[in-house]
């Protein structure tokens, strides 16, 4: 099954020809070189792009919640971006109840050494709905992190394959912890929180999809069958 | 006195629930079209029999608490399903109610093998964050705990991968090693394996005397392990067979999943934080960054046994170039007046207060310093909104977004191959979870 | 023996020293227990930083071997002693009372560091506060991480617990559950009630300053 190739592997100085980068020093609180990337986002994006700062020498640029898909596939995408790896893919919401949510992907061009913040904002007016596009066709490494961000945030990522909680188990009725509205401590007190979290009940380890798979659904004890076919999750 | 029919649970409206508008999270099944590639039995007598086993959260090898339930095809793997979240603990949620100082304590514990490394990372995005320069004598020593925290994460990772994969001294041999890395931490920070060695514009202490030539030493002594293990496993027919050819990602897989560290370079990618976005004046270091051809587990293992040389090589030069000096900057913003002033001058008095009740208070801004973890790229993202406690803190997590392409790298193997794989990813699950 | 609602009154407390108990159980009891005490397999619950503390004092400076614990048992059903090394969210909570469910009695636990024995430094919303809410516990080790010194000191406090049992208590292997009839049941309302005041000082659970 396993493949026999010739181990071998060299030992490198990475890094593009030219120049050697060095440890910043002297960084700007504001102002400050800006990435180029966000000149060329405006010419292709236009109104889409909203406001750019560069805040301790990164670049911010803010992107209309519903284009960022086309955004970010076209970061990555252009010879001259080459955005090829996505960093992280958060979410912040401040202390003032007025501040909208914002979306935050960290992007890194390995090719230009560059690095990019996108932001979404998301107004907690009650119009705008808590979704934005998922960038996991673009790249994969989004998937895991979009499902965080939903299971902390409740934000929908629209597109991804599978979204559900990943940190938390599937039926916690708390909430979305990382809300300023939830209490560090939960909202229920530590006996709920503890007779909830030990009502998962310990046979029913599987969830029908991965049932399915295993065409063991038929094999399975009538009870369990019973209990998996009204629907009940395992909570995993 | 309230009775027991009063109520004490706390009924709120939710602003937000758990569930979706129709009553369940949205989940697309798992045999949707285009997830997973279609795989060719390889058993064609049994062809549509698949079997589904678990792995965790409780195993022996899986690093912590990582569940993986794998549909398989005989021995072979069609599926591999992770679920993780086990030792989810709320650090980014706590670190919203803790001063800039207060939070290096949960630094220690979300990488637990890299305990001073992710301290140093989290001061370095501090002091970013407040505008701070730190002085030369601590940058060098800030090198010198990163490179140590560097080895003693490998070694566990050489350790635990040993064992999985059969062989019992090497775990033997490197817990030794850890053992006098421990002792020079224990003396520098006071504690083995969370430090809490780092502060915002400097580090916990100075080292004590002596540390210095105990760390000679130890650079010197350490290499005789590293050969030890190189001609106990290198060519070793049975480590070679079990882990060549295995969870192979090829360089652009590798980039596009989010892989960083040993993972990305084992695949043949170049990228290492140190050389391409450096930190602590790391482009004045002489060393290698060894990069794999193959991107298997046999890759990983040799180039995470290379960056071990290569630690030592810079611990070597960091020790030469040990400048004098004071450790911690002599910014009042952040730095708590010697104690001496303290209980004895009013002004040092009241501004000690103020630093340890109120805390450090940073200006209006956000910041992702990224460092190169034994695990990967780390960073911390910080919010501020100019009070003493962070508005957010965000832990990029290497080994969460390394452990999201295992689904990828053993589809096809047989089952013992899972375990292999799954040890040279190098996990921390308090990382992945936090 | 074994799961029980209520215990008998006639056996509750059925430890009589002056009892006639004679001298071969007395040697039996010594006996049971040196073997019980000396060869506790562990089964190592290890989740956090503690694990590597534990792998540590396993490891050749420490030694757990020399205890008796050469042998780590990852099977609960061939396990003595569950030490639980690490933070238990509530996620972990089912999985940790399964694990122990399945241990075969005798079994002890020991609950090593501060975050198993009550938290630790995580009083937030998905981390149980101490194992003891879920499992019972007969040993606590504090640290964050305890010193492998202090494991041990911990494992050589169960070995004297263990010598300590006697055969003619038979209750002592009994795992009960909660009974509301009884007059020591407290009710979880009143445990919130009494436990508010408890906890992390108020200035820390305020996100604003």
């Amino acid at each position: 099954m396993s493949k026999h190739s010739t181990p071998s592997f060299t030992v490198v100085r990475p890094g593009n020809p030219g120049e050697q980068p060095t440890t910043p020093t002297g960084i700007a609180h504001r102002g400050g070189a800006m990435n180029p990337s966000v000149e060329a986002l405006r010419a292709r994006f236009g109104s889409a792009i909203g406001r750019a700062e560069v805040v301790w020498g990164d670049t911010t640029v803010y992107v209309d919640r519903t284009k960022v898909a086309e955004v970010a596939a076209w970061l990555q995408g252009d010879p001259d971006q080459s955005y090829e790896m996505l960093v992280d893919v958060t979410a912040v919401e401040y202390r003032d109840a007025m501040r909208a949510i914002e979306v935050v992907w960290h992007i890194r061009s390995l090719k230009f050494r560059r690095f990019l913040r996108l932001k979404a904002e998301l107004p907690k007016d009650g119009k705008t709905p808590l979704s934005v596009p998922s960038v996991w066709g673009v790249w994969k490494a989004a998937d895991w992190m979009e499902r965080e961000c939903y299971d902390m945030f409740g934000i929908e990522f629209t597109g991804h394959p599978d979204l559900r909680r990943i940190l938390m188990w599937e039926q916690y009725k708390e909430g979305y912890p990382l809300r300023k509205d939830f209490p560090m401590r939960g909202r229920f007190s530590r006996s709920e929180q503890l007779r909830q979290a030990l009502a998962a009940n310990p046979e029913a380890r599987y969830s029908k999809e991965e049932l399915s798979i295993a065409d063991a659904f038929e094999d399975l004890p009538l009870d369990m069958r019973r209990r998996l076919g009204g629907g009940e999750q395992t909570g995993e | 006195m309230p009775t027991m029919t009063d109520k004490r649970t706390i009924e709120v409206a939710l602003s937000t629930t758990g569930l979706g508008p129709d009553g369940k999270p949205q989940r697309i099944p798992l045999g949707a079209e285009g997830l997973m590639s279609p795989h060719a039995p390889a058993e064609p007598e049994f062809e549509g029999e698949h079997m589904l086993i678990n792995i965790g959260p409780q195993h022996p090898a899986t690093h912590g608490v990582l569940r993986l339930v794998l549909e398989l095809d005989g021995e072979t793997v069609v599926r591999c399903i992770p679920h993780v979240g086990y030792l989810h603990c709320g650090f980014e949620k706590i670190g919203e109610y803790r001063q800039y100082n207060q939070i290096i304590p949960w630094t220690d514990r979300e990488d637990y093998l890299n305990s001073l490394g992710n301290n140093i990372a989290y001061a370095l995005g501090a002091e970013r964050l407040f505008g701070i320069e730190i002085t030369e004598r601590c940058k060098v020593l800030r090198v010198i705990g990163m490179e140590l925290s560097r080895i003693i994460s490998h070694l566990v990772w050489l350790g635990t991968t040993c064992i999985d994969i059969g062989a019992f001294t090497p775990f033997l041999w490197s817990f030794q090693e850890r053992e006098n890395v421990y002792n020079l931490l224990e003396r520098w920070t006071g504690a083995r394996l969370t430090t809490s060695g780092a502060r915002v514009g400097g580090m916990i202490a100075d080292v004590p005397e002596g540390w210095t030539d105990q760390l000679r030493h130890f650079i010197d002594t350490f290499p005789k392990t590293l050969d030890q293990v190189e001609r106990m496993l290198n060519k070793n027919a049975i480590w070679v067979g079990r882990t060549v050819g295995l969870g192979v990602m090829t360089p652009q897989e590798a980039l596009n999943y989010g892989l960083t560290g040993p993972m990305l370079r084992a695949s043949g990618v170049a990228y290492d934080v140190r050389k391409d976005f450096p930190y602590l004046d790391y482009e004045t270091y002489d060393f290698d960054v060894p990069v794999g051809t193959n991107g298997d587990v046999y890759d990983r293992f040799l180039v995470r046994q290379e960056e071990l040389r290569q630690s030592v090589r810079i611990l070597d030069q960091a020790l030469k170039r040990l400048p004098d000096g004071p450790v911690n900057v002599d910014d009042p913003r952040v730095i708590l007046p010697p104690k001496s002033k303290a209980t004895s001058e009013m002004e040092s008095m009241i501004h000690h207060f103020k630093l340890v009740m109120e805390g450090p208070r940073p200006p209006i801004g956000e910041v992702y310093v990224p460092i190169e973890s034994p695990k990967g790229e780390k960073g911390y993202y910080f919010v501020s909104d100019g009070t003493a406690k962070p508005v957010r803190w965000r832990i990029r997590p290497p080994s969460f977004v390394n452990l999201s392409a295992i689904p990828k790298m053993v589809e096809g193997h047989l089952l013992s191959d899972v375990i292999a794989i799954n040890a040279s990813i190098d996990i921390v699950m308090g990382e992945i979870d936090r | 023996m074994g799961l029980i609602t209520q215990p008998d009154p006639a056996t509750a407390v059925s430890y009589n020293p002056q009892s006639q108990e004679g001298w071969i159980t007395t040697r039996l009891d010594f006996l049971v227990n040196w073997g019980r005490a000396n060869s506790l397999w562990p089964m190592p619950f290890g989740t956090a930083c503690c694990a590597i503390e534990f792998m540590a004092t396993a490891a050749s400076k420490f030694d757990l071997a020399r205890f008796g614990m050469e042998r780590m048992s990852f099977s609960p059903r061939q396990s003595d002693v569950l030490i639980c090394a690490g933070r238990v969210p509530f996620k972990l909570a089912p999985v940790l009372r399964r694990i122990y469910q399945q241990m075969h009695q005798p079994k002890w636990v020991i609950s090593m560091g501060a975050c198993a024995s009550s938290g630790g430094m995580f009083d937030s919303y998905a981390v149980a506060q101490g194992i003891d809410t879920i499992i019972p516990v007969d040993v606590y080790v504090p640290g964050c991480p305890p010193r492998p010194e202090g494991l041990i000191y911990g494992i050589m406090m169960l070995q004297k617990k263990v010598m300590q049992e006697r055969m003619s208590n038979e209750s002592l292997r009994d795992e009960f559950i909660a009974d509301p009839t009884s007059q020591l049941y407290i009710p979880p309302s009143r445990i919130d009630e009494l436990s508010e005041p408890f906890g992390n000082s108020v200035h820390q659970t305020r996100s604003a300053p």
